[in-house]
């Protein structure tokens, strides 16, 4: 710096001053907004030791809130799977009027507040609404029940698969699938055997955020699903109780679970993006 | 269906060999209205219901005024300081090598992982007057939690990856010899970065915005943990919405969410287009 004559400054490259103080700005951003609430969670979660730690996990309504949370999921993933798979091969593989607004509608629910996406069942099928008395009737309950729960899950995380797909799917092209079908191969076959291949990471990773959706949902359930605990409380809701009790530790220790969920969905979702650059690279003859 | 109409007659698709169209669009057809555009039909059909003076003394309602100058208020300030920081963070990932910087670039997507209801009560745990920073702060009788502050904070932590993972990618893509052109006509780095760079970049940044802004007029979990829901005071839309369902206040619940609703579309209606404009404008690249 003192001898600037014959230090050579690259012209479109910033000084090494430069480049640590905005890295260290971006990194303290990140480390006071992501990773220190991150931390609060584990550390709170085992304030007052371990074993009460577990004894808050394998408390009746904790364990069936865990439940009721897998039991949604293991529901509402594989619904919007087919739909994201069929939603793709009809968006990517066919040219047909509407196309961009159908794309348009799927995007739909991620610029919905998650309120509304719950309030929208409970006038559907609450007690003022057309069709709730009716379902009574016949002894079916959708508000502040499981069903009233999975539909509003369905519902914030429809766009997921069908999002990453479309993409992937678009960019594959159609040449394998017509190549499969000339050699005389049904359209079944061709999906399974041609299609499916060329799309399982790309499936995988929008499940995987589907999934990490659907779990740690809380606005849509915490309207339909009526809090009631060990019957209707998902572990997001459960969180929320034990924490408006003052139970911190315990709030914090189904909290971690949550946390850990969303620690392994990143992991993954990382490990399929290396593979992703491989299998994009190896793929393309 | 479509197969056999002449080639100058209207039809709904391209001819194709790919077997599936009918199924496929038919099932994403069935499925999207079902779960998404039934119930939203609903909502909109309940405030058509009512009368033009009850709707405007429910939105003219000061509780309600007070709720979405509150959630559109806080929702701006956090994406405008996202946009700040996550273009200085994309920077720092994109053009510079370090250490850990693969993690960092993975933790960005935490807030699209992490359950909003687990961030809130992180959040609200480190900014409360006696939590881990609140704490800092309570002797200048600063109060983060419960005012509007800790309200962006949350929006600020759920914003982030929007703004990140929109501009990210467009400057990955950025050629360097326009930066080595400007360097070269004499413009010194400050102006290539400021007068080249970002102007390229403006429509990624304006769509990152935009996420940022709409998921944060929406959001719900993270933010009622630290917010306090103090009515005139810290009190978000989302919430008010809940507040009225428990009310059993059907019409004033569907009267904000459709205020909500048309807000948000409004507003993305109206970024699509400055894009477009600019893209226009600043294309080409």
């Amino acid at each position: 710096m003192a001898d600037r004559a014959t230090r050579f400054v690259n012209p479109v490259d910033e000084r090494i001053g430069t480049k640590i103080v905005l890295t260290s700005i971006g990194g303290l951003y990140l480390a006071f907004f992501l990773f220190l609430p991150l931390v609060a969670v584990f550390i709170e979660a085992f304030r007052n030791g371990a074993a009460s730690y577990w004894e808050a996990l394998v408390e009746p309504d904790a364990a069936a809130a865990i439940r009721l949370t897998l039991l949604v999921a293991a529901i509402a993933v594989p619904l919007n799977l087919v739909f994201g798979v069929a939603a793709a091969w009809a968006i990517a593989k066919f040219e047909f009027k509407g196309k961009a607004f159908l794309i348009t509608l799927i995007d739909l629910p991620f610029s919905i507040s998650p309120v509304i996406s719950g309030l929208v069942y409970v006038l559907l099928f609450g007690s003022h609404s057309v069709l709730g008395p009716i379902l009574k009737s016949y002894g079916i309950e959708i508000l502040f029940a499981v069903p009233g729960i999975v539909l509003a899950t369905v519902f914030v995380t429809f766009p997921f698969v069908a999002r990453e797909l479309i993409p992937l799917m678009q960019d594959q092209g159609s040449g394998d699938e017509e190549a499969a079908l000339s050699l005389g191969a049904s359209g079944w076959q061709t999906f399974w055997y041609v299609t499916l291949p060329n799309i399982k990471w790309g499936l995988l990773y929008g499940v995987l955020l589907c999934n990490a959706r659907a779990m740690g949902e809380f606005g849509a359930v915490s309207v339909v699903s009526g809090h009631i605990r060990g019957l209707t409380n998902t572990m997001p809701l459960h969180v929320e109780i034990l924490y408006n009790e003052y139970n911190m530790a315990a709030a914090f220790a189904v909290a971690s679970l949550l946390a850990a969920l969303a620690l392994v969905t990143l992991a993954l979702k990382t490990l399929l993006e290396i593979r992703f650059g491989a299998g994009n690279a190896g793929g393309r003859h | 269906m479509t197969s056999t109409t002449a080639s100058t007659r209207w039809r709904l698709k391209e001819p194709s060999i790919i077997p599936g169209f009918g199924l496929t669009l038919g099932f994403s057809l069935a499925y999207l209205c079902l779960i998404i555009l039934i119930p939203l039909a609903g909502l909109i059909f309940r405030a058509s219901s009512l009368s033009a003076s009850e709707f405007l003394s429910i939105l003219t309602d000061e509780r309600t005024l007070a709720a979405l100058k509150i959630s559109f208020g806080t929702a701006l300030i956090a994406a405008l300081i996202n946009v700040v920081f996550g273009v200085l963070i994309c920077w720092v990932l994109v053009r510079y090598d370090f250490p850990g910087r693969r993690l960092i670039d993975a933790m960005v997507d935490l807030p699209f992982a992490l359950p909003t209801a687990v961030a809130g009560i992180a959040l609200s745990a480190l900014y409360a007057p006696k939590g881990w920073i609140g704490a800092w702060f309570t002797p200048f009788d600063i109060r983060i939690a419960y005012t509007p502050i800790g309200i962006t904070i949350a929006l600020i932590f759920i914003g982030l990856p929007f703004v990140v993972r929109t501009v990210q990618p467009v400057m990955e893509e950025i050629d360097r010899e326009v930066e080595e052109a400007a360097a070269t006509l004499g413009a010194n780095r400050f102006q290539t970065v400021f007068k080249v760079l970002l102007p390229s970049l403006l429509p990624a940044i304006m769509t990152g915005f935009a996420l940022a802004f709409a998921r944060g007029v929406g959001e719900y979990g993270s933010v009622v943990f630290i917010a306090g829901n103090i009515p005139y005071v810290s009190e978000i839309a989302p919430l008010l919405i809940v507040i009225r369902l428990e009310e059993f206040n059907y019409a004033g619940a569907t009267a904000i969410a459709t205020i909500m609703l048309v807000i948000s579309f409004a507003m993305l209606l109206i970024i699509n287009l400055i894009q477009s404009w600019s893209r226009g404008r600043y294309g080409n690249g």
